[in-house]
């Protein structure tokens, strides 16, 4: 067995991870399973690419690659752009969508299948605007680089795991050691509650769109950078966002990011083991296997 | 009747609430002194949780006026209640359960800059500055209802009394002006029922005001001067304790929930 399958599975599961973050908030703060989260990466890496291409045009130096890296300045300057794009995208969403139905008392399903309907609109969107064509954030090729142990990454690759671990701890401090975070939590365990205790639960709510949007738009920029942008590249990272969110247990950040990283090794192994036929399968045989094992998940915690 | 040399802080005129046709606060006004225990007694169903609830803000009322030291509070929401300083307790302790119970008490502190993302990055040592005193204070509250051996435990694993003190603290972490305490003694040891009124009596001579829903009787002796008697959703009586429990209607509407 080749061990480059662990670097693969970390780097997809760096990825995964972060946007499984985003799906485990909103799923314990606004209590719905959001299928537009994958479309959140999507639109977050053409948002950013977007971006990037409205900052060469302005100064084209941007552009040239720092080495060793395989893009330029403009890259990281246009991640903030595609952040802010992306958290005003979702804001907006909530606001005209999800919003109007929690107003409303709508059940739980009927806003998961909302959240069904406008993913397919927003994918729709992005092939209507982009077209189905890949397209890339850069054409410069990159050599990647032996690790020892008969394991090699490129630079970028390397840049995505050690950005992915500095964000989850992060963002871990802010949700177990602040006032934003003791708020979040109050909420997820009794909304009613906190708000009894003043909490200001909108204002949580647009916390929780901020975190999730920004995490998802990295993420897709990450998967953007290490292999293509396509409008469906959010929906087929769906299952694998879900079964990284259940497996890790719904709510729990650290759990989001293991499970994230536990379903891109499954899937590099499973490529060498029985096939890159299968690995779309890995996901879901997780998933299963967890809710029928475990269903609160690895840090979940059974309802009390 | 309030003392005119003490100016009534929470003021409700002519509450009524129905559900489906059938009233279960009917007409009810109150008026509480800053300095004050008032205590609210009634058997079963006599609508004294529902008239909390209205006064809290958890139900929205279909008649009458609320007023806070003179702002007018009838529609307010319960976190703009809390932050105006009416705040409350539940019968059934309603503790975060898997935060901490000094992360319980903080979560209640109001006006804090930290729960918005924005003031936590763009002012963040401001933040940390009031994340601070708001420990220092958490930590002093939960000394004063003697939890404080058990701040970094999980709420969930308190016991039933403990949960009562939990609640008491909390809702002083967000430095009400009168609080609503909706049966502090109910299911609680005698030995830390004691503690519960001593401390009932200590937050009322911070000058809190305390309005007090109780079926213990004795708590009710020794903590109110003044009780109101609740009866099918009405004001029935009202006066001092050893007053309205000698009272023949007093009596009769009590008696009739018993088995005969």
């Amino acid at each position: 067995m080749n061990p480059q399958a662990i670097i693969d599975g970390l780097i997809a599961g760096s990825t995964i991870g972060l946007g499984a973050i985003g799906l485990t908030l909103t799923y314990s703060i606004l209590r719905f399973a959001n299928f537009t989260h994958g479309d959140f990466l999507a639109w977050g890496a053409y948002l950013t690419l977007t971006v990037a291409g409205v900052l060469g045009g302005l100064a084209a130096g941007l552009g040239a690659p720092v080495y060793p890296f395989s893009f330029g300045w403009g890259l990281p300057l246009a991640v903030l752009g595609g952040v802010a794009l992306t958290v005003a995208l979702t804001l907006g969403l909530d606001r005209i969508l999800f919003r109007k139905l929690r107003a409303r008392g709508a059940d739980t399903i009927i806003i998961v299948m909302a959240s069904f309907g406008a993913s397919m609109a927003l994918r729709s969107l992005l092939e209507f605007i982009f077209t189905a064509k890949p397209v890339y954030f850069t054409n410069a090729l990159q050599i990647a680089k032996p690790l020892g142990l008969g394991m090699r990454a490129t630079p970028d690759q390397l840049m995505v795991i050690g950005l992915t671990a500095l964000m989850v701890l992060g963002l871990h401090l802010l949700v177990t050691h602040s006032a934003t975070g003791r708020a979040m939590r109050a909420v997820s365990e009794n909304p009613g509650l906190a708000g009894v205790y003043g909490v200001d639960v909108a204002k949580v709510v647009r916390v929780t769109w901020i975190i999730g949007a920004g995490m998802a738009c990295i993420a897709g920029v990450m998967a953007g950078l290490l292999v293509q942008i396509r409008p469906y590249m959010g929906f087929d990272l769906l299952l694998p966002l879900f079964a990284a969110a259940i497996l890790g247990g719904i709510g729990s950040i650290p759990g989001a990011m293991l499970g994230g990283l536990i379903i891109g090794l499954s899937e590099a192994f499973a490529v060498q083991i029985i096939g890159a036929e299968w690995r779309a399968a890995i996901s879901f045989v997780i998933l299963v296997i967890v809710l029928m094992l475990r269903p609160q998940g690895l840090f979940g915690r059974k309802e009390a | 009747m309030t003392d005119p040399s003490h100016p009534s802080i929470l003021e409700a005129r002519g509450i009524t609430k129905s559900f489906g046709g059938f009233c279960v606060v009917n007409d009810v006004s109150l008026s509480l002194s800053a300095s004050e225990i008032l205590g609210v007694i009634g058997p079963n169903g006599a609508g004294k949780s529902t008239l909390f609830n209205l006064l809290a803000g958890a139900l929205p009322i279909d008649s009458g006026s609320i007023r806070l030291a003179g702002t007018d509070l009838t529609r307010a929401r319960p976190e703009a209640r809390i932050q105006l300083g009416l705040g409350r307790t539940f019968q059934i302790p309603r503790p975060f359960p898997r935060m901490t119970v000094l992360e319980n008490v903080m979560t209640a502190a109001q006006n804090q800059r930290g729960e918005s993302l924005f003031s936590a990055l763009a002012t963040a040592s401001l933040v940390a500055r009031q994340e601070r005193a708001n420990a220092v204070r958490a930590r002093d509250i939960l000394d004063f209802v003697s939890l404080s051996h058990l701040e970094d435990q999980p709420a969930a694993v308190l016991s039933g009394g403990q949960r009562k003190l939990l609640e008491l603290a909390r809702v002083l972490m967000a430095e009400p002006r009168v609080i609503l305490l909706d049966e502090p003694a109910a299911g609680v040891n005698p030995a830390l029922l004691d503690l519960i009124i001593d401390r009932i009596v200590a937050i009322n001579k911070l000058g809190i005001a305390v309005l007090l829903i109780e079926h213990n009787m004795e708590m009710i002796g020794r903590l109110c001067p003044r009780v109101m008697v609740m009866a099918a959703g009405k004001v029935l009586a009202e006066g001092t304790p050893a007053e309205v429990t000698k009272r023949a209607d007093v009596i009769d509407v009590y008696l009739e929930g018993m088995p005969a």
